[in-house]
């Protein structure tokens, strides 16, 4: 297992070092037009083929790497920290908070959030930079996608709360924080690492989604999401699967996290 | 075991019962998609393809203007006689004519038509017979008169738009065309008939048409693919590429179509717009150098798969009727464009393009989100200006939001857009280029015509929209189209060419780039 949890951190790591050095690695811009090989199969040239508008595709994976690889996770981990700050106010046992939580998660969950995006987009002044309008992008999918955590944490946080072996602590005189940091803790985290790697996927996807809006990553920046646009057309698929390989990164990169999640070493 | 096997019979019975009837061959049956249900069946309020596919399989028209001579051919009206200059036409029907629920069609019906046109501002194709003031009498049931208050030039060509439609309301009207509206079934499908009483039975040779509705375009061209569709209409280059592939015999590309694709610059007085930039934008020196730079060959073959021709100005060089042939599409030349700028006090620093005042020359281009050949278009563009040192911030809006800009707010500084042009006589683009028009975009709504070439445009659109000789229609239309490629208010990109797809089995066909494109001889069609 020890291997295996090795092997997986240098696949991350070699996967977040390709995406931080795309510069240095990348056999050309991420940007350089070759309208002579306008979708290209595969070749010495272009490793992966090309896009649309000759862009070689392998160029492309690497920067992309560097943007979802980053941006990705720090948007679930917004929405598990927003989640757990909400969530961990039920902890108090105040009814009535408890309500007005609920009730907001609710609200929240109920909001059609991706009209609210394209009203956000429609309202950004046009000239907005890049870097801007990445950053709001996933910010937002950050801020937007507490709720569901929320409620999972919401009613683990119930559960704790009716345990036997916190009663016993609180019997025994330990403090609240010590009591939430030293025992319920190790509980949530299991809870919370499954939520983030749920997350991560989803945000990858949601920004492709977004992609056809008019919001994500613009171009001709690349990102897993905005690659993955063209698995809507299965010729393209079929012609070249290189096409998949930022799906096939997305995959291997959710092992890597899963196998080296510590649920397995939480105790319940 | 005996209820089991009974069970078993009636569901397998049941299921092929639910099977979809779209999976049945019926013959003599044509079968197409279109993308959403028809809002209407009403031909005189269509606004929209859906309905507008509806309304060229099934509507009786007076006279129908051929699109290869340009000239009218009677239909419902066996004669007719323009009089007084102009100012009337006197029309003499066909004898017998029916609608196909056996009502007579007779002049006073077809005047009930022309009254609703002239009353009802609802219809959309009257404007122009409604603000010309018309009144119609009718002598005989075979004879009536339409009388106006001015000359209308080409006055029988306005006849060739109005379906005559019966007087009675109904849910699936009557129809005086080659087919009646015999089903509806919303979101699934329209069923059409053959007319019982169309005028030129035995025809039409089909029996039936059914048209699916489908949203998804690749299961439309699955469907094509399978035998289910014998034909589609507008395909994306993509999609006919797909069946050039698979059914070489079945793709065809019409030639360049009526339709354009181009971008403009935002040079209305909108406070959004920073004054230095408004400078830029007014200036025809800087329209011409981003014309000049941006590679129209190189949208043909990587946006259109070289289905599309570079286009030269306003009107298609598929209108042979009116497109002045002096004009050719504008050379790609980023160096002459680079030394236009510099000449009128730009200047290229470190890959970057500053003007006078030292601004770097940058601005957006916006465009409808989920137009696939737009957005690759927008990537063209910008790799091309960045080449100039012109930094191009490209982005793709919902269509909402893109109107308002445009329309309303004039909070954007370039848009790349697009024609689907419907008719080819030019008199339908005046809203366009009138400069005291809101439709005239780049500047709505002036009071009077800023600058003197506007004023021009403005003169030789009223002349070409009066004039009733066709010489002098051309001539104040050819240099109209000069004018706008001297000042590039609208940088013409490319006419795409009109793509469809026509199963072999089908014959009779008769496709144009002209509007009813796939339909003008439907009575024709057999397999």
């Amino acid at each position: 297992m020890i291997r295996i949890r090795r092997a997986a951190i240098l696949l991350l790591v070699a996967i977040a070092l390709s995406g931080l050095f795309a510069g240095k690695l990348a056999p050309y811009p991420y940007d350089r037009q070759d309208r002579q090989a306008i979708d290209a199969p595969p070749d010495s040239k272009f490793v992966m083929g090309t896009d649309d508008v000759g862009r070689d595709r392998f160029s492309r994976l690497l920067w992309a790497t560097g943007v979802s690889a980053l941006l990705a996770p720090a948007a679930a981990l917004c929405s598990i920290a927003i989640a757990l700050m909400v969530s961990s106010l039920t902890a108090l046992g105040r009814p009535a908070l408890n309500y007005s939580i609920d009730g907001f998660t609710t609200i929240c969950l109920s909001l059609p959030w991706i009209f609210l995006f394209i009203i956000l987009r429609s309202e950004l002044p046009l000239g907005t930079g890049a870097a801007a309008v990445i950053a709001t992008t996933f910010g937002l999918m950050g801020v937007a996608g507490w709720p569901v955590p929320a409620r999972v944490f919401t009613a683990s946080i119930a559960e704790i709360r009716q345990s036997g072996w916190l009663m016993q602590a609180r019997a025994a005189g330990i403090s609240a924080p010590r009591i939430a940091i030293r025992y319920a803790w190790p509980h949530l985290r299991s809870l919370a690492m499954a939520q983030f790697y749920i997350l991560i996927p989803a945000y990858v996807l949601a920004e492709a989604s977004l992609g056809l809006l008019g919001l994500g990553v613009p171009d001709p920046i690349p990102s897993w999401g905005n690659l993955l646009v063209d698995l809507q057309h299965p010729d393209i698929v079929r012609a070249n699967p290189w096409v998949l390989a930022p799906l096939g990164l997305l995959i291997i990169v959710m092992i890597c996290l899963e196998i080296l999640a510590p649920q397995k070493e939480v105790a319940l | 075991m005996t209820t089991k096997l009974s069970v078993f019979c009636a569901l397998t019975l049941l299921l092929a019962a639910c099977r979809p009837a779209a999976q049945n061959i019926v013959p003599k049956q044509l079968r197409f998609a279109i993308p959403g249900d028809p809002p209407t069946f009403d031909p005189l309020v269509v606004n929209e393809s859906n309905a507008g596919a509806i309304r060229d399989l099934t509507s009786g028209y007076l006279l129908r203007i051929d699109r290869v001579t340009d000239e009218p051919q009677p239909d419902l009206a066996e004669s007719w006689q323009v009089k007084d200059g102009g100012r009337a036409i006197a029309f003499h029907l066909l004898k017998d004519l029916k609608f196909s629920d056996g009502s007579p069609l007779t002049a006073d019906q077809v005047a009930q038509t022309l009254r609703r046109l002239a009353t009802d501002a609802a219809t959309t194709v009257g404007d122009a017979f409604r603000e010309a003031h018309p009144e119609v009498s009718v002598s005989s049931p075979l004879d009536l008169e339409v009388h106006f208050r001015t000359s209308v030039p080409r006055l029988e060509r306005l006849f060739d738009q109005f379906a005559i439609a019966p007087a009675k309301p109904a849910k699936l009207p009557g129809t005086a065309g080659p087919f009646f509206i015999a089903e509806f079934q919303p979101g699934a499908f329209v069923l059409l008939a053959r007319n019982p009483n169309y005028w030129k039975r035995p025809l039409p040779r089909l029996d039936s048409i059914r048209i699916d509705i489908q949203s998804s375009h690749e299961i439309e061209l699955t469907r094509f693919l399978r035998g289910e569709f014998q034909v589609i209409d507008r395909l994306e280059p993509d999609f006919f590429e797909r069946i050039v592939r698979n059914q070489p015999g079945a793709a065809r590309d019409l030639g360049a179509s009526l339709d354009s694709e181009f971008l403009w610059f935002n040079q209305s007085d909108a406070k959004t717009l920073p004054d230095f930039k408004r400078a830029w934008f007014r200036s025809a020196t800087f329209r011409h150098a981003i014309s000049a730079a941006i590679h129209r060959e190189d949208i043909i073959s990587v946006v259109y798969k070289g289905h599309a021709h570079a286009a030269a100005g306003p009107i298609s060089s598929a209108n042979h009727a009116w497109f002045n042939t002096a004009l050719q599409p504008l050379a790609t030349d980023p160096q002459a464009a680079l030394k236009s700028l510099e000449a009128e006090g730009f200047a290229l620093r470190d890959k970057v393009l500053r003007d006078g005042t030292g601004h770097p020359v940058e601005f957006t281009l916006i465009t409808n989100a989920g137009n696939t050949a737009r957005e690759t278009m927008l990537k063209l563009i910008k790799a091309d200006l960045a080449k100039i040192g012109i930094d191009v911030k490209t982005v793709a809006l919902d269509g909402r939001s893109l109107g308002t800009r445009i329309g309303r707010t004039l909070d954007y500084e370039a848009a790349l857009q697009g024609f689907s042009n419907t008719d080819p006589d030019p008199v339908n683009e005046m809203n366009v280029w009138l400069s005291s028009k809101d439709m005239h975009f780049w500047r709505p709504n002036q009071p009077v015509p800023d600058t003197g070439w506007e004023k021009r445009i403005d003169e030789l659109e009223d002349k070409q929209a009066t004039e009733p000789s066709r010489e002098a229609r051309r001539k104040a239309l050819d240099e109209f189209q000069q004018i706008v490629r001297d000042q590039e208010p609208v940088i013409y990109l490319v006419n795409p060419d009109y793509l469809v797809a026509i199963s072999p089995l089908v014959k009779g066909m008769q496709p144009g780039v002209a509007p009813p494109q796939l339909w003008r001889s439907v009575e024709q069609i057999s397999f």
